[in-house]
């Protein structure tokens, strides 16, 4: 499975690379994915790195309570850079999640079987960054314990939300949002939950998988309204996705703040939030197809569409940053000029060389097929745009706010420890929610892949 | 007799592929029977057909949840905004509709998605913790794993017990057994 062996390198064989392992049957592919989660010992391995997780967690609890205690003056942001890390990591992690909806959904939609045994632990990671996400804005509002005023509720002051403000836009897309992803994936996981109730030995969990099941039978006619109802929910995430990432564009692009007022930022927040999510699917599918012997329903050819689909995006990503270099220099706008020389050499100037080393120069290698088929590399490659897709939002946040229209209201900016120990402790608790996530329900769809079964057997015949 | 009778659901065949339930189906359908029902581990292809299932519900159910999802959501910004709790910010006009756009896209998506899980929930029935086919220890094991069921209802006007299993080997069924209601 690396780079070297000479099978993989002629293109003959390429085209026949499988989406699912030869010899498998409806049996073993249940067998093998439900032991994970039913029979597999909780390894050594696992408790190590759900620990050390669950130590990061630890530290997003006390930063968040040293901040309710205290306030978000803790935090390095100041007048006028007022947003800081919190809402860096806010447009990061939503970006993250954006990838597995587009599995999920558009992939579906456009009836790539890849997708099938990747699309369920995209769904989870798509929550579980949801989830990250909206804890950003909500602390950050500084009186957390507030922050139900965002929602239209019949209050007795009499006082409702302003709709035209991209903030309570935010709400409703974040919310909707993660409401979506929710049912996407409980949807998706029904017929699961039903194949582990059927196979858990005890009466806990077949008790708590039975109940989850809902009663599923597969009868026939339930599949048919459930088909009708998975491919509405696949049309429907699909416009969602991209509608809330240009929401949270809207944040910066209905502002007037130079570097941020371009209609650029939809498509272009867009694009990045595919390719960071992508990068964070193989961050994830690397080590998990390693760690349960997945290389069987995880094969060569996701990870290689997926390097694919990252290159395609990062491309327009780069299309995106040039385009807003050139579009500042030829509105003439004395603005718009002065933030682009100050991205190049203002104070923040290195964080803007290495988001191009990060999202542009270094993911060109994946135009080579020996880069894309070699997993440590695209490991390591997944990383780094993890890390250019943070420093790009850094950059949009920081350097705009530090460089506004008045000398006067010019400033610095800084992170704390405490902005460093919640952004590790959202990491965290990412993480922590998926070595749960493996742990208990299957990260590859069960039905999907007998589906795929069915449908490879019959090419054969 | 008469008495074990009355507690029978159905006769419940097994199959060991996808075609084999198709073919099974189509023939219980030209046979006569109406109430039967095929069970798969994965949505089969064609099997809906060969059951002669119309068109479902499900798809008019998001239609209406995303048509009130989307007018209830922007009507109430209007009411919001401009009745209850007009703001006059900078003389600009209180129906701004541009505005509220973004959250009437997000709120028809919700409704519609709501009712499309929540539809689909209703009409197949679920959640229902339990069913007489449960009681047949072969369904429990291979149902949602590796087989294929086709259970012909006693509830069908055309049900007899012995002919309806008789019916079932003859199109190749393993297993036939009988489901009890209790």
């Amino acid at each position: 499975m690396s780079v070297g062996q000479p099978p993989l390198n002629s293109p003959e064989i390429r085209r026949l690379s499988p989406v699912l392992g030869p010899g498998h049957t409806y049996a073993t592919v249940t067998d093998k994915i439900a032991a994970i989660v039913l029979t597999r010992p909780v390894s050594l391995g696992w408790l190590m790195g759900f620990g050390l997780c669950f130590t990061f967690v630890m530290i997003l609890n006390i930063a968040v309570g040293w901040l309710i205690i205290k306030g978000v003056g803790i935090w390095g942001i100041n007048i006028p850079i007022g947003w800081g890390f919190a809402i860096v990591n806010f447009v990061w992690w939503i970006g993250i999640g954006h990838a597995g909806t587009l599995i999920s959904a558009i992939l579906f939609l456009l009836n790539q079987k890849w997708r099938t045994s990747i699309n369920r632990f995209a769904e989870a990671m798509t929550l579980f960054a949801v989830a990250c996400a909206g804890l950003f804005p909500l602390i950050h509002t500084g009186r957390p314990w507030m922050a139900y005023y965002m929602f239209p509720y019949p209050s007795t002051m009499g006082i409702w939300p302003q709709f035209r403000s991209p903030l309570i836009w935010d709400v409703f897309a974040v919310s909707t949002y993660g409401t979506v992803s929710l049912l996407f994936w409980f949807v998706g996981l029904i017929p699961d939950l039903a194949t582990l109730r059927d196979h858990a030995i005890g009466k806990p969990k077949q008790i708590i998988y039975g109940m989850l099941a809902l009663g599923w039978r597969g009868s026939a006619r339930h599949w048919h309204r459930y088909q009708s109802a998975y491919l509405l929910l696949a049309g429907l995430a699909t416009p969602l996705v991209l509608s809330v990432h240009t929401v949270v564009s809207f944040d910066f692009s209905i502002a007037i703040v130079p570097g941020w007022h371009t209609t650029i930022f939809p498509p272009y927040f867009v694009a990045g939030a595919i390719y960071s999510g992508f990068a964070m699917v193989l961050t994830i599918a690397i080590p998990l197809r390693a760690a349960y012997d997945l290389q069987d329903f995880i094969t060569m050819r996701h990870l290689e569409n997926m390097a694919k689909v990252m290159l395609a995006t990062g491309l327009i990503v780069a299309y995106g940053y040039f385009f807003e270099f050139f579009l500042s220099l030829y509105s003439g706008n004395k603005f718009d000029v002065f933030l682009v020389q100050q991205r190049l050499h203002g104070p923040y100037n290195h964080f803007y060389f290495a988001l191009i080393l990060c999202n542009i120069l270094t993911p060109q290698l994946l135009w080579f097929r020996k880069v894309r088929t070699n997993v440590a590399m695209l490991f390591v490659m997944s990383l780094i745009i993890n890390l250019g897709m943070w420093l790009e939002r850094f950059v949009i946040v920081v350097i705009s706010l530090t460089r506004d229209f008045m000398p006067s209201a010019w400033g610095r900016y800084s992170a704390t420890v405490w902005d460093y120990a919640t952004f590790a402790g959202t990491l965290g608790l990412f993480t922590m929610l998926l070595f749960l996530f493996v742990r208990v329900l299957p990260a590859i769809s069960i039905a999907e892949m007998r589906e795929l079964v069915a449908e490879t057997t019959e090419e054969h015949q | 007799m008469i008495e074990h009778r009355s507690h029978t659901y159905g006769v419940l065949g097994e199959f060991d592929t996808e075609h084999q339930l198709i073919h099974a189906a189509e023939a219980t359908r030209v046979a006569g029977y109406i109430h039967f029902e095929a069970y798969a581990p994965f949505p089969v292809e064609g099997l809906s057909d060969a059951l002669g299932l119309k068109r479902n519900k499900v798809p008019l159910i998001t239609l209406i949840g995303g048509l009130c999802g989307g007018l209830g959501g922007f009507f109430f910004q209007y009411w919001c905004n401009v009745y209850s709790y007009p703001l006059n910010i900078a003389g600009r006009p209180l129906n701004s509709w541009p505005a509220w756009i973004p959250v009437t896209f997000e709120l028809t998506v919700l409704g519609a998605s709501l009712s499309a899980v929540f539809g689909m929930l209703a009409l197949n029935g679920l959640p229902q913790p339990h069913h007489p086919l449960f009681n047949v220890e072969r369904f429990c094991k291979h149902a949602t794993t590796d087989k294929f069921f086709l259970c012909i209802e006693a509830c069908d006007k055309k049900f007899d017990l012995a002919e309806a299993a008789r019916f079932l080997q003859g199109v190749h069924a393993n297993h036939v057994s009988e489901v009890h209601d209790d």
